[in-house]
């Protein structure tokens, strides 16, 4: 129904929106290669003499090491709560079962910078001081509703009478667990996993309020941009972590083949919350 | 077959599994309990120490929090110019960005639903994705990095003959960012109440005489109101509750309500006012939400 120049118009409009959304990316990952210390554009006397420096500079290792161990514990908590959670949603009704969606999902509803302050005050009121567990528990919060997500959605779309026809054939519950339930779930586990591992690998909000002495690699980078220090080191670690996030979600984006459980934010209401 | 054939672990396994099959109650319990009680106890009770902090108060002398209840955090606010100043300051950027990241979305949005080929939309799905999910940290440093003096725009702009631009640490530079970080945000549910629209939706319009623009205007945009709706509450949220982005690329003169709240923790162990000044944008959301619903952005999120 679109003339032609609609469709050339809005065809522009929207190569132009996709490049206002990648040149800036692209621009900084050409930073980590710029051999001068001052920042200045245009990128010149390429190097990579500055991977090398991030890779022996301790301060960026040791919260590199943070953040990973903060991202795979945080991602192993919200794998068993958030498929906790998606299995009884999907299975049972029960009074108050919107209300578990909605207590699930208020940690990415609410701005971080409520969630951080409120774990916070509440570490303070309990007399509990910050340290990497702070920061697990804060970072587990907002990561189990993507598990959840994934696990609820592919539930969903996988027909019940499987695990029926399974236990009518006299298989006990492992059994059907493990040769019909598993199979089902395996890659939406995977990519539900990799998507809150990615989420907690570069959280900053949150974590400024949950960590005490302990510096994430977010924490660092954001430190060296505000006293602009280091900045070619920053350069080289920004272009690893992109990379970092990047990879994970073009997995979990193979895997699940599902628009709808990426959307993060758009994905915590993504499913109609009462009847299937 | 008899019980006394089977395996003894077979045998354990078959009766927990049909002592839960008979009381799925038991089995619902023990999926819940961990979870709900994790975010019962954790997130619902931190959420309410912070707002009932709201109403303690620091003792001027010794820099503690006292349990003593008042309402003297919520008068400052109302009372003194500058924190006015920087709720409105919060809420119109918030706002100005929701409206302008609806404006660059919606032909994007329209594009990948309607014109696309299916080959193309997958890619440009992607594209979509990507920024998303990479970290917003980095996307913030980008732009500061474009809009210093000797950066990537300046740089563009004298290519071009043109004067420096002059965006870094302004409030303009912020109106930028900030659209830029949360785009993403607004095309995926916009995006998603287009494709929804049925194609015999837009025939029967033709069929009885519309033009484009009165089809558009009558069919396509109040179809696809709840998903910009949905959009803009990210944007509008995320813009209310951060804090780096004016740290970042804002002037000293461009605090938000999120770094007033993050000084008076950070800095000055303030908790109970930096509660009371939290709970402006819980309460704005809150409203916001309350509409959205209204207008049905819900079943398009």
């Amino acid at each position: 129904m679109e003339t032609r120049g609609i469709r050339i118009g809005v065809g522009i409009w929207s190569g132009l929106v996709i490049a206002f959304l990648w040149i800036p990316l692209l621009i900084i990952l050409l930073y980590a290669f710029n051999g001068p210390v001052i920042q200045t554009w245009p990128v010149g006397g390429w190097t990579l003499h500055w991977f090398g420096q991030a890779w022996h500079d301790p301060e960026a290792r040791s919260s590199l090491w943070l953040s990973i161990q903060v991202a795979f514990v945080a991602t192993a908590i919200a794998l068993v709560l958030g498929s906790a959670a998606a299995f009884a949603i999907h299975r049972f009704r029960f009074f108050g079962r919107e209300s578990v969606s909605l207590l699930l999902l208020l940690p990415i509803a609410l701005p971080g910078i409520i969630t951080g302050m409120a774990l916070n005050s509440f570490y303070v009121f309990a007399g509990i001081s910050l340290s990497i567990w702070t920061i697990v528990i804060g970072h587990a919060a907002f990561c189990v509703v993507v598990v959840y997500n994934n696990v609820l959605a592919r539930l969903r779309r996988s027909p019940t009478s499987l695990v029926e026809a399974s236990m009518d054939l006299g298989a006990d519950g492992w059994q059907t667990f493990r040769y019909i339930v598993w199979p089902v779930l395996s890659t939406a586990l995977v990519a539900g996993g990799l998507l809150a591992f990615a989420l907690s690998f570069d959280e900053v909000i949150v974590t400024t309020f949950t960590a005490g002495a302990q510096t994430t690699l977010p924490i660092y980078i954001l430190d060296h941009i505000q006293r602009g220090q280091n900045l070619p080191v920053v350069n080289a670690i920004v272009f690893v972590v992109i990379l970092l996030t990047i990879i994970p979600v073009t997995i979990a984006q193979r895997l699940t083949r599902d628009q709808g459980v990426l959307r993060r934010g758009g994905a915590v209401a993504a499913e109609p919350v009462g009847e299937i | 077959m008899t019980e006394a054939a089977q395996p003894p672990l077979r045998d354990a396994r078959l009766r927990v599994s049909s002592a839960l099959w008979r009381r799925p109650w038991a089995k619902a319990l023990g999926l819940l309990a961990l979870p709900v009680l994790a975010f019962v106890v954790v997130y619902i009770g931190a959420l309410a120490v912070l707002f009932i902090s709201a109403l303690w108060q620091v003792d001027a002398f010794t820099g503690k929090v006292v349990h003593i209840w008042t309402l003297d955090n919520f008068r400052t606010l109302f009372e003194e110019h500058v924190y006015r100043r920087i709720a409105l300051r919060t809420i119109g950027l918030a706002a100005a960005v929701t409206v302008t990241d609806a404006i660059l979305a919606f032909p994007l949005a329209y594009f990948m639903a309607r014109l696309a080929s299916p080959r193309l939309r997958a890619v440009l799905f992607v594209m979509v994705l990507l920024p998303l999910w990479s970290s917003y940290l980095v996307r913030i440093y980008a732009w500061r990095t474009i809009l210093a003096k000797d950066g990537a725009l300046n740089w563009t702009l004298n290519g071009l003959g043109l004067p420096d631009a002059n965006l870094a640490y302004t409030n303009k530079a912020m109106w930028i960012v900030f659209s830029y970080v949360w785009l993403p945000f607004m095309v995926l549910p916009v995006y998603a109440a287009l494709e929804r629209i049925p194609e015999s939706f837009l025939e029967a319009s033709q069929d009885l005489g519309a033009k484009a623009w009165r089809t558009f205007r009558s069919v396509i945009l109040p179809l696809a109101l709840p998903g910009v709706i949905a959009g803009s509450i990210f944007t509008f949220s995320l813009t209310l509750g951060d804090f780096i982005t004016p740290a970042l690329v804002g002037s000293g003169r461009s605090s938000f309500i999120g770094n007033v709240v993050e000084e008076q923790i950070g800095i000055n162990g303030n908790v109970p006012f930096a509660a009371a000044f939290a709970t402006v944008p819980v309460v704005i959301m809150a409203i916001y939400l309350v509409v959205a619903k209204r207008l049905g952005a819900f079943e398009a999120l």
